[in-house]
């Protein structure tokens, strides 16, 4: 079984946030409708991003470095978010793994992000639905598109290449291969949510 | 947690009308075993109705949760995996059976017909109450709430201000009624004190064992780890829905008034009304009880530290 995912690498993320604003102008312009933005300019701005890059400081002062931490949706092999829901809206996909909303289904309840301990989903107050990162499924199917970009948003628009798209299953994948070699971990891993993103830590480098 | 006020008047409102109910089905059972009492022609018809009123009254304001509330018949197909959805079904049997069981009162359709309604009514009155509780006890994370406590509290609560109200009711309707609700209503906010304050003693020891903390949440472990920046300087989903917004002096104090509102004051109350024979004195301690129970509520939600609080805690 085919589960897609993102691998994320600690070592080379720069905090850059091109991968929050690549993804706010692909989804933004889906199918799925715009994501709010509101105030954008104004002194109280408000939106849905399905992706955040965080910034953590990790160590103790003078030996602390800066850690910068993109977040989206974990596609859980056991997603806490999927069985909740009472329309069956939030549900994850056999084929591959991916984990998603049907807007049409959505009541707007609230109860899957409740659910999540990620805080991966974030609610539409326009269109009054759940909403979440789809890992641009819209666009990695799409052969109307070059073969290369056939990939998530965020993953294309990475400078640093912090960001691998691939099926965790499939022990030769690229995602697998990097998880395999650098030690890949998982968020909160205590809660058996099984997340399919997987993050690299930092390696251990002497300083210069 | 953000407590949302259509949640607060949900939850209270059916737990009067199924604790009303039940309340009913008792006076009834208490009426036949004893020959000599009898209450009345209506007593049971707007006993049922009133029941039905509280009932609605909290499905009128679960309409307000809802972003989509035209799509909420959906809402009863996952009951496979749900609970949520399991109460969606629940509320409208529930419902169902007291407008049933109030038109065989009131057509007097015979006692067998109002019994076996009746034990069908609390039967998913009790059902209804185990899938509340359970729609905040199954998520095991949410540590405040995953406890059997949440459920036997979501039955005390409601059971103890729906026999309180019951109190209220016979004293204007079926006199000879009032001194066995009134020490129901007694005896069920005494063990709903005592399971509240377990509960509040349980919950006060969590915080210090968590499992899920930031070095979990990003996976640093062993070091010291602080946010710096939560990724955005306005506000937004996650900031609203998963804190509560107000000061921890204001929890506290919210803590103290459901405390003293929800169980003392009405206890005392009740047994005013009871040995005075006060209408009035009842009345005053379902509306105490009640808003003591929306007080206790409000905390309910509030209380709860849910773990993707981890990832905002620093706006930059």
């Amino acid at each position: 079984m085919t589960q897609l995912a993102l691998v994320i690498d600690l070592n080379v993320c720069v905090g850059c946030h091109a991968c929050v604003t690549s993804c706010k102008q692909w989804n933004t312009s889906g199918g799925a409708g715009p994501l709010p933005d509101d105030n954008p300019y104004g002194a109280d701005p408000n939106g849905v991003f399905f992706n955040r890059v965080q910034t953590f400081e990790v160590g103790t002062f003078p030996n602390t470095e800066t850690v910068h931490f993109p977040k989206s949706c974990l596609h859980c092999e056991d997603p806490p978010c999927v069985p909740v829901c009472p329309t069956g809206a939030s549900h994850k996909r056999e084929e591959d793994g991916i984990v998603l909303v049907d807007f049409d289904k959505c009541i707007g309840c609230k109860y899957c992000s409740w659910a999540c301990p990620y805080g991966a989903r974030e609610f539409d107050e326009h269109e009054k639905v759940m909403k979440k990162c789809t890992l641009c499924v819209d666009r990695i199917y799409d052969e109307s598109i070059p073969e290369a970009e056939r990939k998530p948003s965020c993953v294309i628009a990475c400078p640093a290449n912090a960001r691998i798209f691939g099926d965790v299953h499939d022990p030769d994948s690229q995602a697998s291969q990097m998880i395999r070699e650098n030690h890949g971990y998982s968020l909160m891993p205590e809660l058996g949510t099984q997340p399919a993103n997987q993050y690299l830590p930092r390696a251990n480098k002497k300083s210069v | 947690m953000h407590p949302a006020f259509s949640v607060i008047f949900l939850t209270t409102l059916i737990g009067v009308g199924q604790g009303l109910f039940t309340a009913l089905m008792l006076g009834q059972t208490y009426e036949l075993s004893n020959a000599e009492v009898s209450f009345g022609d209506n007593f049971y018809t707007i006993g049922a109705f009133l029941v039905l009123i509280f009932m609605g009254g909290g499905l009128f304001a679960s309409i307000f949760h809802l972003g989509r509330p035209e799509r909420a018949w959906r809402a009863a197909s996952q009951w496979r995996t749900s609970w949520l959805s399991r109460e969606v079904i629940m509320l409208p049997l529930f419902m169902a059976v007291v407008f049933f069981y109030m038109l065989a009162e009131y057509y007097q359709y015979g006692i067998d017909t109002s019994l076996l309604l009746g034990l069908l009514g609390v039967i998913v009155s009790f059902l209804l109450f185990y899938c509340t509780g359970m729609i905040y006890a199954c998520l095991s994370f949410l540590r405040e709430w995953a406890t059997p406590l949440t459920i036997v509290n979501f039955i005390l609560f409601g059971s103890a201000s729906g026999f309180t109200f019951a109190a209220f009711y016979a004293a204007i309707s079926a006199p000879e009624l009032v001194a066995t609700y009134g020490w129901f209503a007694i005896a069920l906010t005494v063990l709903g004190l005592a399971t509240r304050y377990w509960t509040l003693v349980r919950n006060a020891a969590l915080r210090a064992k968590a499992k899920t903390t930031t070095q979990t949440a990003i996976g640093f472990r062993g070091k010291q780890v602080t946010q710096r920046s939560q990724g955005q300087m306005g506000g937004s989903y996650n900031t609203r829905e998963f804190f509560h917004g107000k000061a921890e002096s204001v929890v506290k104090q919210m803590k103290t008034i459901f405390m003293v509102l929800a169980f003392p004051i009405p206890i005392v109350l009740l047994f005013i009304g009871m040995s005075t024979e006060s209408v009035f004195f009842l009345f005053l301690a379902f509306i105490v009880q009640y808003i003591g129970l929306c007080a206790e509520r409000w905390y309910f939600f509030a209380q709860v530290n849910h773990p993707q609080n981890i990832y905002y805690q620093t706006i930059s």
